[in-house]
């Protein structure tokens, strides 16, 4: 091996410098390891539901809005909508402006207290964009891809029913 | 190739082969910037979501992935400096600092540009935005404990091992949207799965990557050449150099 030093002053250097950062890097991989909890920004609605939220206490709840689930109230800026993980659902109530990429099926943020019965009183609500990129014609070509691939799946099982 | 490595050790044969090297990386940096900005901001279709907003990537994204490049570079040059007792590697690392300092300053205002009309908020402290600005606060001190210890030596000692220590923080940064559940999204580019980038919007990002990578290159070699005309003021070559040129 040429590129380790020779010199062993070098050498001991090296190695020190070496056990420094692993030394470093195991101490902090423990802390955060330790602290995994308390860095997540949000919780899913499938840990509020198992009671690992704080309860009486401001937290952030995260997850996708619900298709369908959006109502707005005609009068005043309440909007009503419900938060999925996929699996566990929960209820939100918001009084305020929304992001614009707020919509159905996309995943928000939103810091809040949980109130007794269970809904989710939200003071702010943020949107998560997620990490692909494409021309509106791409998204739609993938869209009507997949809504042809639904319906030639689901064909065979409609046609079984009558 | 190791002899190569030798001379460019030596602070009068870098400052001679780094002046070669300035114009080239120059014209190149130029052109690159010029063709990145026109494609990503002109030529890049719209995005399905974001819409026109989503062009900040093309100044956000290089500038994030340079703040942490620069980091290592520095921490690679200390560890060579505090290894080999390099004067040449020191130099390099203290010319990087204010450089890293600068694109990690530009990912966070572009972040934070960009998070208010998409997120809704300036910013908020998942991990990922807290270990970027932290980032910030190793470049500072790194500036910082250089600037506090008098004696060049001992000074770039104490800044390489600081240096070091914080490269704990380079696989936090980029990691940070994984382990742990974040407002920031997790990579496009960087993971091993291809690119969740249309081609037409990737080529532009790719072509500003190279184009800040070349700008690192250059402003770090004018800046290593100052510092070595300062710290040589007193050696015969650099005297000789100022004699005939004036």
């Amino acid at each position: 091996m040429r590129l380790l030093p020779k010199h062993p002053q070098r050498r001991k250097r090296l190695a020190l410098i070496s056990l420094l950062i692993t030394g470093i890097g195991a101490a902090v991989a423990l802390a955060t390891v330790a602290l995994k909890e308390n860095i997540n920004l949000f919780y899913s609605p499938t840990q509020i539901l198992s009671g690992e939220a704080p309860k009486n206490h401001v937290f952030r709840l995260g997850g996708l809005v619900a298709e369908g689930s959006v109502k707005r109230n005609k009068d005043n800026l309440d909007v009503y909508f419900e938060v999925t993980d996929t699996d566990k659902k929960v209820a939100v109530i918001y009084n305020g402006i929304l992001p614009d990429l707020f919509r159905e099926g996309q995943g928000i943020v939103a810091l809040g207290k949980l109130r007794d019965d269970g809904v989710f009183i939200a003071d702010e609500v943020l949107a998560k964009h997620d990490e692909n990129y494409m021309p509106p014609e791409a998204a739609k070509a993938i869209e009507d891809a997949q809504a042809k691939q639904t319906r030639s799946t689901t064909t065979p099982q409609g046609s079984q029913q009558p | 190739m190791w002899s190569f490595l030798h001379k460019l050790a030596s602070p009068k044969h870098f400052y001679h082969f780094a002046g070669r090297l300035i114009p080239w990386l120059g014209w190149s940096t130029l052109l690159l910037m010029l063709a990145g900005l026109y494609t990503g901001l002109v030529v890049a279709p719209t995005d399905y979501q974001q819409g026109e907003s989503y062009r900040i990537i093309y100044i956000h994204v290089p500038a994030a992935w340079m703040s942490m490049f620069v980091y290592m570079v520095m921490a690679g040059a200390g560890a060579i400096g505090l290894i080999w007792k390099i004067k040449m590697a020191d130099i390099v690392a203290s010319s990087a600092a204010p450089l890293g300092a600068a694109f990690t300053f530009l990912a966070l205002v572009t972040g934070s540009l960009w998070g208010k009309p998409m997120w809704g908020t300036w910013w908020i402290w998942d991990a990922r935005l807290t270990s970027e600005l932290i980032l910030l606060f190793l470049y500072l001190g790194f500036i910082a404990l250089q600037s506090a210890i008098e004696d060049k030596r001992t000074a770039a000692n104490a800044c390489a091992v600081l240096a070091l220590v914080g490269v704990v923080n380079i696989p936090i940064i980029h990691y940070s949207v994984e382990w742990w559940n974040t407002l920031h999204q997790g990579p496009t580019v960087t993971r091993f799965d291809k690119p969740a980038m249309d081609t037409s919007m990737l080529i532009p990002l790719m072509i500003m990557f190279f184009a800040f990578k070349l700008y690192f290159g250059l402003t770090v070699l004018m800046r290593a050449r100052g510092e070595i005309l300062e710290r040589e003021r007193n050696s015969t070559w650099v005297k000789q150099m100022v004699t005939e040129s004036s």
